[in-house]
């Protein structure tokens, strides 16, 4: 070492503090990405959850039916005049009211799908006929809404007289509110009080099912082959280019050709969830080609090497070792595609899947619509009852979420292997 | 950095045999110039005796290209039976090119081109009909890098005979797989722990349970490229007692950077050097007096 040079180690020292300010100026502003992302976050689920949990309680109506048996007495069980059977409970209720206009007002408190409810109930049970029972019906959403403190008295919604009735029931406890199983196990309704969710999740589950069944094995497919068999050529690279181009494509133009071409040309049927799948499939298929080529991508070599050189065919080396350890990485793609797909709504407003649908799916044919599509539809409402329902729907949606994300993280768990 | 024209004239003198005073200095010459410089050259000639009577592999002008490189030049070389050969030379001069060349290994590399005839058993492996499962399954091959499955040891193992169908019942297989893992001198480590990852090994364990997985299948030629650079003195002992009984059975190709294992292993012994095979010979003749100046100041320790 030259003498009057500095030494190494005193360069080092003196570039030390730089680069540790450095680094610990890159860790705070790591930190605080992550932090300003929770408190985003954290901001998000409030305001769900707070307008949300409210949906999970409706207000009732304790009514004395007496199931008469003249009002069964002509034509099917099923037409049989059920209004009458909660006005006639409401007007012994209040004997006081006798106007025409007064007796109106009070039977609008109660939903009018409560009739329904009865019919349900004396169908199930004919035995009913002839007796007498208390039964909790659903209250009219005004009245869901005032309860719940959502609408102020002065709103001009509900009439002094009817407050006044609601008064008189809340003093009976004959008003009070209990868990909405209503919204779990229904459908679609324009009574916010009668409509559920499970109707768009079955149709989102039927949906993301035809999606899943066609994408996976689509796309590993397509990953394998053009990773593993396809010379590389001037067309692959052609086919390369356009699947990064797909993926960028936006996912109505998607719905347009499910439109043309599913519907148009194949004449299969509107608002289904198998060509809501199809279409969704259009959209996740780049995604699940591009993670599933990086997967394979990143499988070493020297496993190639050490399966071809005992004998495997192409065939063996791709089946018992590749493929199980790209696994991990193609399910991760697989999980964000369909991720997009449970929460796309634009492809599947082209082909229908936005119609006003009261009954669950049962196929995947029937008439369907999706998680998605059902909270623009009653975000769109007017009633304030289905503000609270929107933003339940969506914790649904994110639970809906969840689940599949976990199940994505313990499918790979149990494929992934260590080195 | 030498330049092209100092190189030119080294190797017309190499090319010639021709020795004088300033050769012997150690020689460094960059390998990445390889190309350029020399795609005009004609392949330095083999000295000694590349052939043998009735061998069981025969290279024939085997040229090995990666793109526009050149790695291999004309190397026309024998594998005898029963015997072992090993392949010497400084790093990057296509030992490994070469002995992937012998089961077609280097089919799996895009942009290799392999060109000449390579027979095995009279039979040119590079014909349009052969195909290489069974091909590989006959010349079994070691690589480099220890690269066991990450599946278990016994799984590690078992695979080779698995696909090839050679264990008609589990017994069978259990048998093929203790005693390949006895050969390869690794049974009494793991045999209370043939469940677990194969990954798990140290690597020298790791090294030896790809050479088992190797023998499983039953080669009849074994090609080994460097087997014992992650082993230890005891485990390399091990190993090449195991090439010296399987030379019973088999034939065996064995690259390596010792010059004592080529010594002790081998019978004949071939060196490379850029891509050119330099000089071949029985392995005592090659170490003791080599006929070729490379040759020389390889062994020598001059070079490489
Ligand atoms: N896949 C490849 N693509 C392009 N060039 C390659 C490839 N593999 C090897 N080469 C080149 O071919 C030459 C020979 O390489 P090879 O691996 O055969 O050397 P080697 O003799 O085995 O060296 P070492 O003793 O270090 O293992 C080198 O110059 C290397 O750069
Ligand atoms: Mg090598």
């Amino acid at each position: 070492m030259n003498n009057g040079k500095p030494k190494t180690i005193e360069i080092v020292q003196r570039s030390l503090v730089r680069r540790y300010r450095a680094e610990r100026r890159f860790r705070r502003m790591g930190l605080g990405a992550i932090v300003l992302s929770l408190v985003f976050l954290g901001f998000l689920f409030a305001s769900i959850v707070g307008n949300g949990y409210t949906a999970l309680f409706q207000t009732q109506v304790q009514l004395d039916i007496s199931f008469d048996p003249e009002t069964f007495a002509t034509g099917e069980l099923a037409n049989a005049d059920y209004p009458r059977l909660i006005k006639e409970a409401l007007y012994k209720a209040f004997p006081q009211v006798t106007a025409r206009g007064e007796r109106r007002a009070l039977t609008g408190l109660v939903s009018s799908g409560a009739a329904f409810q009865l019919r349900q109930m004396v169908l199930a049970d004919r035995s009913l006929i002839g007796t007498r029972r208390s039964i909790w019906l659903p209250a009219d959403d005004d009245v869901d809404m005032l309860v719940k403190g959502h609408l102020s008295r002065q709103a001009g919604r509900l009439s002094e007289a009817q407050l006044a009735w609601i008064g008189q029931l809340q003093s009976q406890g004959k008003l009070a509110k209990h868990f909405n199983w209503t919204l779990f196990t229904a459908g679609d309704s324009r009574e916010p009080e009668l409509a559920g969710i499970l109707g768009a999740v079955v149709g989102s589950f039927y949906t993301l099912l035809v999606t899943l069944a066609l994408s996976f094995p689509l796309g590993v497919a397509t990953a394998v082959y053009l990773e593993e068999f396809a010379p590389r050529s001037r067309w692959t690279d052609l086919i390369e280019v356009n699947i990064n181009n797909l993926a960028a494509v936006p996912s109505i133009v998607f719905g347009l050709l499910g439109l043309a071409v599913f519907l148009g040309a194949f004449g299969m049927p509107r608002s289904a969830p198998v060509v809501g799948g199809m279409v969704l499939t259009l959209m996740t298929l780049p995604t699940i080609i591009i993670a599933s080529r990086a997967a394979l991508q990143a499988v070493p070599p020297s496993i190639r090497d050490a399966a071809l050189g005992v004998g495997a065919s192409k065939m063996q080396m791709i089946l018992h070792h590749v493929l199980p350890l790209a696994l991990p990485g193609m399910l991760t793609g697989t999980i964000i595609g369909m991720a997009r797909a449970l929460g796309e709504t634009a492809p599947l407003l082209m082909i229908g899947m936005v119609a006003f649908i009261v009954d669950i799916p049962g196929g995947f044919t029937d008439p369907a619509t999706v998680l998605p599509v059902q909270i623009y539809l009653w975000a769109d409402s007017p009633e304030r009852a289905f503000v609270e329902r929107t933003a339940a729907a969506t914790l649904a949606l994110l639970a809906f979420l969840i689940v599949m994300n976990g199940l994505a993280v313990v499918l790979r768990r149990r494929f992934e292997r260590r080195w | 950095m030498e330049t092209a024209t100092e190189q030119r004239t080294l190797f017309t003198k190499e090319e010639i045999g021709v020795t004088t005073p300033e050769d012997s200095k150690p020689q460094h010459r960059p390998e990445k110039t390889l190309p350029a410089d020399r795609a005009q050259d004609k392949p330095a000639p083999t000295v000694g005796k590349p052939f043998v009577d009735n061998p069981r592999m025969a290279c024939r002008h085997v040229n090995v290209f990666y793109g526009d490189k050149h790695a291999i030049r004309d190397v026309s070389l024998d594998i005898g039976r029963n015997q072992v050969i090993a392949m010497i030379g400084p790093s990057g001069c296509g030992k490994s090119t070469f002995i992937r060349c012998l089961n077609r290994m280097n089919d799996t590399i895009e942009g290799c081109r392999v060109t000449g005839e390579i027979l095995l058993d009279g039979q040119n492996i590079y014909a349009r009909q052969v195909d290489v499962v069974p091909l590989r399954a006959q010349v079994g091959m070691v690589f480099q890098k220890p690269n066991p499955f990450p599946k278990s040891i016994y799984d590690n193992v078992a695979y080779g005979p698995k696909i090839h169908g050679l264990a008609r019942n589990r017994a069978e297989l259990d048998e093929i797989v203790e005693t390949s893992l006895q050969r390869a001198g690794l049974w009494d480590e793991v045999k209370d722990r043939l469940s677990h990852a194969g990954t798990s090994l140290s690597g020298g364990q790791q090294q030896r349970l790809c050479i088992a997985r190797t023998i499983a299948v039953g080669p009849e030629v074994i090609l080994m490229d460097e087997p014992c650079s992650a082993l230890d003195p005891i485990a390399t002992g091990k190993i090449e007692e195991l090439i010296d009984e399987l030379r019973r059975q088999y034939s065996i190709a064995i690259v390596t950077h010792s010059m004592q294992q080529a010594a002790r292993v081998s019978q004949r012994t071939a060196y490379f050097h850029l891509g050119d095979l330099i000089e071949v010979g029985r392995t005592e003749q090659i170490f003791t007096t080599p006929r070729h100046k490379l040759t020389q100041d390889y062994i020598t320790g001059r070079f490489g």
